[in-house]
């Protein structure tokens, strides 16, 4: 249980909103995700133990949000809205230029593991396109030029970190 | 005139020592001097509707739930998922206290247990920076335990989801709240009656926008509300413009105003000199209108609930989606079904199913690969939804493809006429993420 021991305060402080401990599991998802990189079967039975809940109702809950990822991602996970509004500010020839970039498919991650890239639906920056959520932080009114300096700058980070 | 985004007149707003400067939290300590029932009336009378697209009247919906019920809620629905709508978001982060006082004079206003303020998944870091907000709130005496002196407590809370767009519409923004996957709920029992709300109590659903007019509204009164915009639509309204326009952006703006100044005095008119063709006025989800070209006496509509009804569409949150002459709408037709078929929720098969061979058949006309009878597949697979759903996210599937098919038919049958012509790059991509 390395969540409770490692985030007990947290939990509680959770719950202390709630009425209901069946209203944490959102929370807890997103805690295990953030501990384990993506919503492992580990993670999946640790919330259910913290929020009393079969493991079963836990991952059905999983699977239906999107941002729950079921599988290991890169280091940065890179969400770049393709939906209408986007699209008409020239989000899919980026989207395409990304992926040429980076070399990957739709939903695939770089060799180096450090990069997934996939197209998501409106993520409410529309006047900002063509955008993308960054492991969920907002990057805004891109072109390939600006992004290839933000791709060297993660790389330069994630060697830094190593 | 700034009622909600003030924050771009007055710098650091969302700091509470700077909003508390400029008049916030007087309308919180005006309704707290006020019985509940007096509040209510207020803002009955200032006739503010719902800016989350029903436009249902603010105090009207308020007044539905039971006083002698023990526990009661207030959620704030900032799911803010609607293609083309990116309003709350500048809202919770330019003008946060103005949100959260708007919620907690509701709240007052029912004698709610709690509120609850409910931000999509994505909203992560604005998400996190309301929690710094709220408690800079509580140190100062402004939220939880003895509101400003007035006896009266009230927690807020954020929860944040977890990317569906369905969550959104009401019922289903409770089930998620309640841990529950976001799918929406039979009605009756409706979410202001006992059993139909939150963990069954009696719960009002408001929209940011909304919310965040209540201050002001408190201070000012309701007859300086009413002075703003038409008879049935009081106020101003955050029109998002995306698409086709020089200048993207937020404008707030009295209700009423033409969508013509609203496009070329505010939003610089179209890019690049070219003409107009078509307006999505409510996200993805409202019917098209066609416009032919920059000319076109449908700009002088105003932009207000009664008069977008009357030309055929509705005013619904104010996505503003502009496209010009060169858009082929078949491809915005199959761009909106993509999405709709993502996120759909499963529950109601008309909706489950129809999104899906919509999205099918779409797809094969972008590919030039389709029979004339398909158009007509399209229009009967979507009127075969319509009505037929839970909630209005099955309606909302089939406008765009109702309406372009009726409005846009030339779009459409261009790509079966020419079957030689090369195959347009298709807007179809594999299934977004998570699907």
């Amino acid at each position: 249980m390395a969540l409770t021991e490692k985030y007990g305060e947290l939990i509680q402080k959770t719950f202390a909103k709630y009425p209901d401990k069946r209203s944490a599991v959102m929370p807890m998802l997103h805690l295990a995700q953030q501990e384990y990189g993506w919503v492992s079967p580990e993670g999946i039975q640790e919330v259910a133990e913290i929020c009393e809940m079969d493991p079963t109702q836990v991952k059905s809950i999983a699977g239906f949000y999107t941002m729950y990822s079921e599988s290991p991602k890169g280091k940065y996970w890179l969400q770049v809205c393709t939906d209408l509004a986007c699209a008409l500010g020239g989000a899919d020839k980026f989207y395409e230029d990304l992926k040429a970039e980076l070399g990957v498919e739709d939903g695939g991650t770089t060799e180096d593991g450090l990069f997934t890239v996939e197209h998501v639906m409106c993520l409410a920056a529309c006047d900002k396109a063509p955008m993308l959520q960054c492991n969920f932080h907002f990057e805004e009114k891109l072109d390939m030029e600006k992004m290839r300096k933000r791709l060297a700058e993660w790389r330069a980070e994630a060697a830094k970190a190593k | 005139m700034n009622i909600l985004l003030r924050g771009r007149d007055i710098p650091d707003l969302h700091k509470l020592d700077v909003y508390l400067k400029h008049g916030g939290y007087e309308g919180l300590k005006k309704a707290l001097s006020m019985k509940p029932a007096e509040v209510i009336e207020l803002v009955k009378a200032s006739g503010l509707r719902g800016r989350g697209g029903a436009g249902f009247p603010t105090g009207l919906k308020w007044s539905f739930i039971p006083q002698n019920e023990p526990v009661k809620y207030v959620t704030v629905n900032c799911d803010e998922s609607e293609t083309g709508t990116f309003k709350d978001r500048e809202i919770i982060e330019t003008n946060p206290h103005q949100l959260i006082e708007g919620a907690l004079i509701c709240a007052y206003a029912i004698q709610a247990t709690a509120v609850y303020i409910y931000l999509r998944g994505e909203f992560w870091d604005q998400g996190h920076a309301l929690d710094g907000y709220i408690e800079e709130a509580r140190k100062a005496g402004l939220v939880f335990d003895n509101i400003a002196g007035s006896g009266w407590s009230c927690p807020v809370y954020t929860h944040l989801g977890a990317g569906a767009y369905i969550c959104g519409e009401e019922t289903a923004l409770l089930e998620s709240l309640e841990g529950k996957m976001g799918q929406p709920r039979v009605r009756p029992p409706f979410p202001a009656n006992k059993g139909g709300g939150l963990y069954g109590e009696p719960t009002v659903i408001n929209n940011v926008e909304t919310l965040t007019n209540v201050p002001w509204i408190m201070v000012q009164g309701a007859e300086e509300y009413k002075k703003i915009g038409t008879e049935q639509s009081a106020g101003t309204k955050i029109f998002c413009v995306s698409g086709h326009v020089e200048k993207p952006g937020n404008y707030e703006l009295p209700l009423g105003i033409t969508m013509r100044e609203l496009l070329y005095t505010h939003a610089g008119g179209i890019r690049g000199g070219k003409q107009i063709k078509a307006i999505l006025p409510s996200g993805g989800s409202g019917p098209i209108m066609r416009v032919n070209g920059n000319d076109d006496a449908i700009l002088d509509t105003k932009l207000s609930y009664e008069d977008m009804a009357k030309a055929g569409s509705i005013l619904g949150s104010a996505s503003i989606i502009v496209m010009d002459e060169d858009t082929d709408i078949a491809w915005v037709a199959t761009k909106a079904i993509q999405f709709f078929k993502h996120e759909s929720c499963g529950k109601c098969t008309p909706c489950r199913e129809g999104t899906y061979w919509l999205e099918k058949v779409c797809e094969r006309i972008m590919a030039n690969e389709a029979q004339l009878s398909d158009i007509d597949l399209v229009s009967n697979i979507a009127k075969n939804m319509q009505g037929m759903t839970l909630c209005a996210l099955g309606d909302f599937a089939a406008n765009p493809i109702i309406h372009t098919v009726k409005l846009f038919p030339e779009d459409f049958k261009k790509h079966i006429a020419q079957p030689s012509a090369p195959a347009v790059k298709k807007a179809a991509q594999p299934a977004p993420a998570g699907d």
